[in-house]
């Protein structure tokens, strides 16, 4: 299918975006990548009078470290941080997991903030930054306004972001954890992800488990273990708390069973 | 600000496959409708119309990606390279074409424009893929009908006969 009419706007700096949202409020999407937004205009799953295009502006175009945190701005492509050099030593979870999201041909236009305001509850990004415990960087006409992962993500394709804002970037912490891992299962690699792990060994018998695909938003949870054995009583308690999430691809007891079997493994390999 | 209304048509210039091209669209308009209908080049092919296939993969100011997920009013002034510029201009294949062709890396067709810019994109970046780095390129493609073995012994051919 073809989109239905729309203006297109393209706004020469961050205010100007902010100011075309200022007017057409809920009227009005934010085109990055476009990778799941265009997707649902031709299927007209949205509907919009105007798209306001940020994709060229150079000052959303930055990787830059800031203090603790890896700042990555909203025209940030995912290949382009994923090729970005010093990425596995600043944030290796996001070098493990970045491979996983879409496609090589997806991932070239496809943005990092992108897909944290589209929200899907299977993607990887934003349980990156929900596992990572970072934050997503709000603009609009009132003033800036920075939200934790938490607090960003509301439910299944939905965000705290208010109509006339438009995310400017996302903060990834440094140096978290010594021990990264991340899995996936999907019926391909790039499709979305039935479920997905990662883990972050924070101290010595603590691992943050992050898990995508089971709930509406990523499921974050902290796991204490005396020894090694623990751990499989762990996960049998965590599997319990999903929201029991379903789809045509995986009944919860599927996804049960699915995080039974990987999260071990991903632990081990964290813990590694 | 550059703010175009629904209703209108506005001149949109392009390299495409080194020739300067330019026609009128509407904001609504993808790529890959404008580049088969506006400029000719029905090399790119539409299959899903929203990026799961594959089959409208163009190169485009230098990266593999989905034109039926761009619109044509945000290639204004972009390079653009699509299946019709891989040939000479006498029709002789060139070496990833030719392997595709020995190997019956296609039946069809319909999928083949956009699996070979993809792959010209990955060769360009890296011409000595593994087979598993091919695999994942290949995976952003649909093929119904060869089932992909083909198609990534052809592309390794062409790797590996590279310099030889």
């Amino acid at each position: 299918m073809k989109p239905r009419p729309f203006n297109y706007t393209r706004p020469s700096s961050v205010a100007e975006a902010a100011d075309a949202l200022a007017h057409y409020g809920e009227n009005a999407r934010i085109l990055a990548g476009g990778q799941s937004l265009i997707a649902m205009l031709n299927l007209r799953l949205v509907d919009v009078e105007a798209i306001i295009d940020i994709s060229q502006l150079k000052e959303l175009s930055e990787i830059q470290l800031k203090g603790d945190v890896l700042e990555v701005g909203a025209a940030v492509t995912q290949n382009r941080l994923l090729a970005w050099p010093e990425l596995e030593a600043c944030v290796p979870l996001l070098a493990k997991m970045l491979p996983w999201v879409g496609h090589f041909q997806t991932r070239n236009r496809g943005t990092i903030c992108g897909s944290l305001s589209h929200a899907d509850p299977s993607s990887e990004i934003p349980l990156a930054l929900a596992l990572l415990g970072g934050s997503v960087v709000l603009r609009s006409k009132r003033g800036t306004r920075t939200l934790t992962a938490d607090q960003f993500q509301t439910g299944v394709l939905s965000t705290a972001r208010q109509p006339d804002e438009l995310v400017v970037a996302a903060n990834f912490p440094l140096n978290m954890g010594s021990g990264t891992a991340f899995r996936e299962t999907a019926r391909r690699h790039g499709d979305f992800a039935i479920v997905g792990i990662g883990a972050v060994k924070a101290v010595a018998n603590e691992i943050r488990l992050g898990i995508g695909g089971v709930s509406a938003r990523p499921f974050v949870s902290s796991l204490r273990f005396e020894k090694a054995s623990d751990i499989v009583a762990e996960i049998e308690k965590l599997v319990w708390q999903f929201d029991g999430y379903e789809d045509m691809h995986a009944t919860p007891r599927m996804r049960r069973d699915l995080v039974r079997h990987m999260a071990p493994l991903v632990i081990e390999e964290a813990l590694a | 600000m550059n703010e175009i209304k629904a209703s209108e048509r506005v001149e949109i210039s392009m390299k495409l496959n080194g020739v300067e091209v330019s026609a009128r669209a509407e904001p609504r308009t993808l790529l890959a409708d404008f580049l088969r209908e506006a400029c000719g080049a029905t090399g790119v092919h539409v299959g899903c119309e929203h990026g799961v296939c594959g089959c409208c993969t163009i190169i485009l100011n230098g990266v593999a990606s989905r034109s039926c997920l761009a619109l044509a009013v945000q290639a204004d002034g972009a390079e653009i390279e699509t299946v019709e510029s891989l040939a000479e201009v006498d029709g002789t294949l060139n070496a990833l074409q030719e392997a595709f062709r020995k190997h019956h890396a296609l039946q069809c067709g319909f999928c083949t424009p956009g699996i070979l810019m993809s792959l010209t994109d990955l060769l360009r970046r890296n011409p000595k893929p593994s087979r598993e780095e091919v695999v994942n390129v290949v995976g952003g493609h649909l093929c119904r009908c060869t089932g992909y073995t083909n198609i990534i012994d052809a592309a390794m051919d062409a790797i590996n006969s590279v310099g030889r």
